[in-house]
């Protein structure tokens, strides 16, 4: 009751202001909240030399990624919504939002819901520049959804149909229902030795490494910078 | 894909690792990037203006000039920089483009200017972004609609096509000053439609009594002079109508025109009450019918431009004064029925119903306030203090929209007037600039052929006869006197006492000597016909309809015994055309294509049979040798074939 009486109060008081402002003529100040969203959201990356020193990358790529970096988001921070945008400029055909929604979470390692420029630089280090156990950690890390540990098959369904959500519906041959399913089956066939229906980081790191497709196409990216 | 998003493909491809794990089929082998460039700056120089950027910037759009190799071509090599001769300002939007992705247009800028930029640097104007999009397309659109209008006006006042009758007739019609017939008609119709009207207005005024009855108006007392004067004026304007409907080319779209159905309107009522007899049944209708007498009123329309004006503003605003009749009918509706409840209760009330509310609400909402309805009640007179207040409102909002379109219409009617009498000016001052440069060569031939006379008697000076002529105009005389070699003829020298004529004789003038040597083919019984046509469809219409139109006055001009001092005018005249075509008012090309039709029919003409017909013109002003100092005009071009052929060296011309 306190609170009705609480709103009936408020809503009076309101509509009071509304009839003097009707009389007065005022013009309609700019609110409160719409002032506080003017103070935009500003990151500033720590110094160069910094960035250089905790990253395998050399200042001169560093500057080459700031720039695009700042270009494409002027605040020095990334949103979930501008990484699906860009992401999903990549592949025009299909959605690509799930896999760039699990990508973000993997990206953004503190969980702030924002990437900052030293996290995508971070990450990026570890990409390109890593080694193959950081990599196949980063990898690991992407699939585990909820960050517990381990990858269960509906973490797994989860990626792979993301994965295939990208290619769109136009593929030949075309997508069948079970495609995703019977994938990831083969992939928990490979990765969970002790056939426990969860794949840890270590039966993760021991069936990639014993793959030669996977560890030479890992190194495929050495030199995209 | 977008520009900047280019910079993240580094990033799209290092997350494509946590694709790896999962593949089902071995990956391909990454493009290697043959010649890894560090980033560097490269620096544009736009007409001395430095620009630098980064070159992944501009490669970001590899279908440009800037992002593509094209721009190897602008290499400066001793200064290691880009040279543009171009226009900074706009250079600076072009690469805002290509740092953020988004082309805008800049309010200042000439629309065409900016067009021509966008062209040469190969952006389509499309991806101009959305906050500018609009103003582009709006500015875009009147060029044109401009340029549109001074191309319709020009077709309307050059193209003169060997019109039949009936088109002749038509044009007279719808444009009055072509001709002083058509002029004399439009008055006469405008007087007679003025005192039609008039009539119809003082048929009504009474007129003094005749004896013995009451007052009548005139139109009863002097009723034979009425209907005379009636008769007269339906008689023209009948006369007028069906002149129109034969002249029309498309008699159906006529039938249909505003401007036919008001004629008709107009004149309808007389017939009609010819027809009918002094019945009393019909007689009321027919007096009904006598009041569309008055849309003779609405001919004038075709004499006042700013008439026309209003109607096209009234068309296109109809969503406006569609909008003002609505909400006015609303409001109508509301406020009357808010009165007529409110004045119920009041005796001897004049809201009697609603609709009989419609009237008072009608006059207050207007303001007139006539006062023959008034509320006597308390509620009924604040009502309808609202009911006046509100309808200056509703009235008032539509109004300015109106009135813009009328006043831009207007204005732009305006400017395409102003526009058009300046062309006459403007094309002028540019013709004298232009004999200026003609006048030029032939000076210059003057003296350059003192230079050969001189070189051939075997003293190697150089020419540098009388003034000093640039580089650029010595390479073109001298192009032009290539010109002269290559077809055998040579270009006349300029007659003062005839450059008199070059005002009055406008664009037809090089188109004289053309049709004069169709003439003389076809008189000669060539069938150049095909050949000639395309030669003569290729010009701008101009020609085709210059030529048919000449034809008929000078069908009989070789081989003829025409008297000496005919030919001699008509020389006189082709004189002053070739001299026309060096001033070519409209376009340059048009010289040239003129002179291309002289070539393609040099070689036909020079067949003994066609020399043989030409030399029958009187040609000894044609034969005079070179080197005389004023030498008569000369024949124009066909002529000068027979002394090419009788011998290589005479020249025509008059140099």
């Amino acid at each position: 009751m306190s609170g009705c009486s609480k709103r009936c109060k408020l809503g009076f008081v309101k509509f009071a202001q509304t009839i003097l402002k009707l009389i007065t003529g005022t013009l309609s100040k700019d609110k409160i909240e719409d002032e506080l969203e003017m103070t935009m959201v500003c990151h500033r990356p720590e110094g160069l030399e910094q960035l250089e020193a905790q990253t395998n990358f050399t200042k001169r790529e560093l500057q080459v990624l700031y720039r695009g970096f700042k270009n494409e988001c002027p605040s020095g921070v990334v949103n979930e919504e501008t990484f699906k945008q860009i992401y999903a400029q990549f592949f025009p055909h299909g959605d690509a939002s799930t896999y760039a929604h699990y990508l973000f979470h993997a990206f953004d390692t503190t969980q702030t819901g924002s990437v900052k420029f030293e996290d995508f630089v971070t990450a990026l280090s570890i990409l390109l520049r890593g080694t193959v156990h950081e990599k196949l950690r980063w990898t690991f890390n992407l699939y585990d959804i909820n960050k517990d540990g381990y990858i269960n098959k509906e973490e797994m369904m989860d990626i792979v149909k993301a994965i295939y959500d990208m290619m769109g519906k136009y593929t030949y041959p075309v997508l069948r229902e079970d495609t995703p399913r019977q994938h990831v089956d083969v992939f928990f066939q490979k990765m969970d030795k002790n056939k426990d229906g969860i794949v840890t980081l270590d039966e993760f790191l021991e069936s990639c490494q014993e793959d030669d497709n996977i560890m030479r196409s890992l190194q495929l990216f050495q030199n995209v910078m | 894909m977008a520009a900047g998003v280019a910079a993240w493909l580094p990033f799209a491809r290092a997350a494509a690792i946590g694709w790896m794990p999962v593949a089902n089929c071995p990956m391909p082998l990454a493009p290697t990037d043959k010649n890894k460039r560090q980033d560097e700056l490269i620096v544009l120089n736009v007409s001395g203006r430095r620009f630098e950027t980064w070159r992944t910037t501009l490669e970001r759009y590899p279908d440009t000039l800037l992002g593509s190799t094209e721009k190897e071509f602008f290499f400066n090599e001793d200064t290691k920089e880009y040279f543009f001769d171009r226009d900074p300002e706009v250079f600076r939007c072009v690469l805002n483009f290509y740092r953020t992705g988004k082309l805008h247009y800049p309010r200042y800028e000439c629309i065409s200017a900016y067009d021509d930029e966008l062209a040469f640097y190969g952006i389509l104007p499309e991806i101009i972004g959305d906050c500018c999009y609009e103003e582009y397309k709006d500015r875009k659109r009147e060029n044109a609609e401009r340029l549109q209008d001074d191309l319709d006006s020009e077709n309307n006042q050059e193209s003169m096509p060997s019109l039949s009758f009936r088109q002749t007739m038509w044009r007279a019609f719808e444009n009055p000053h072509t001709s002083t017939m058509a002029l004399v008609f439009y008055y006469v119709t405008g007087f007679f439609i003025a005192v039609s009207v008039i009539t119809n207005v003082v048929e009504t005024v009474p007129c003094g009594t005749v004896p013995g009855s009451k007052e009548l108006p005139c139109g009863e007392r002097y009723s034979v002079a009425f209907f005379c004067l009636d008769t007269a004026c339906v008689m023209i304007f009948t006369v007028e109508y069906l002149l129109r409907l034969f002249a029309a080319p498309s008699r159906y779209r006529f039938i249909r025109s505003v401007m036919s159905i008001i004629d008709v309107v107009a004149i309808m009522p007389y017939y009609i009450g010819l027809v009918m007899t002094n019945n009393e049944d019909v007689s009321g209708a027919f007096v009904t019918l006598r009041v569309f007498r008055v849309f003779r009123i609405f001919k004038f329309s075709r004499h006042s431009q700013g008439l026309r004006i209003l109607g096209y503003t009234l068309k296109s605003c109809a969503s406006e004064l569609g909008f003002l009749l609505f909400s006015l009918t609303m409001a109508i509706i509301i406020f009357a029925t808010v009165m007529f409840y409110a004045e119920k209760g009041s005796s001897a009330s004049k809201f009697t119903s609603i609709p009989a509310s419609f009237w008072y609400t009608i006059v207050t909402m207007t303001t007139l306030g006539y006062g023959d309805m008034v509320p006597k009640t308390i509620a009924g007179k604040i009502f309808g203090s609202i009911c006046s207040l509100s309808g200056v409102l509703v009235i008032a909002l539509p109004v300015p929209v109106i009135v813009s379109n009328f006043s831009r219409i207007y204005h732009q009617n305006q400017r395409a007037d102003k526009r058009r009498a300046q062309k006459k000016a403007r094309l002028a001052r540019i013709r004298v600039a232009k004999t200026g440069s003609s006048n030029a060569y032939l000076h210059s031939k003057r003296n350059g052929l003192l230079n050969e006379a001189l070189e051939l008697m075997g003293t190697p000076e150089e020419a540098h006869v009388g003034k000093t002529t640039s580089l650029i105009e010595s390479q073109h005389h001298h192009l032009l006197h290539c010109l002269e070699k290559t077809t055998g003829l040579s270009y006349l020298v300029d007659d003062p006492l005839l450059s008199v004529r070059t005002s009055t004789i406008k664009n037809h003038e090089f188109i004289d000597e053309q049709m004069y040597e169709q003439n003389c083919l076809e008189s000669s019984m060539q069938n150049y016909p095909s050949t000639r046509s395309p030669s003569l469809s290729s010009h701008q219409g101009l020609t085709t309809t210059c030529c048919s139109r000449r034809s008929k006055k000078t069908t009989h001009l070789p081989n003829s015994n025409l008297p000496a001092t005919r030919l001699r005018s008509m020389q006189e005249l082709s004189t002053i055309h070739i001299q026309g075509s060096e001033q070519p008012s409209l376009t340059t090309s048009r010289s040239s294509l003129n002179l291309k039709a002289d070539d393609g029919l040099r070689p036909n003409c020079k067949t003994s049979q066609i020399t043989t017909a030409i030399i029958s013109i009187p040609t000894p002003p044609a034969l005079t040798p070179e080197g005389e100092s004023r030498p008569p005009p000369a024949s124009p071009g066909p002529n000068t074939n027979i002394p090419a052929i009788a011998s290589n060296v005479v020249k025509v011309s008059a140099l």
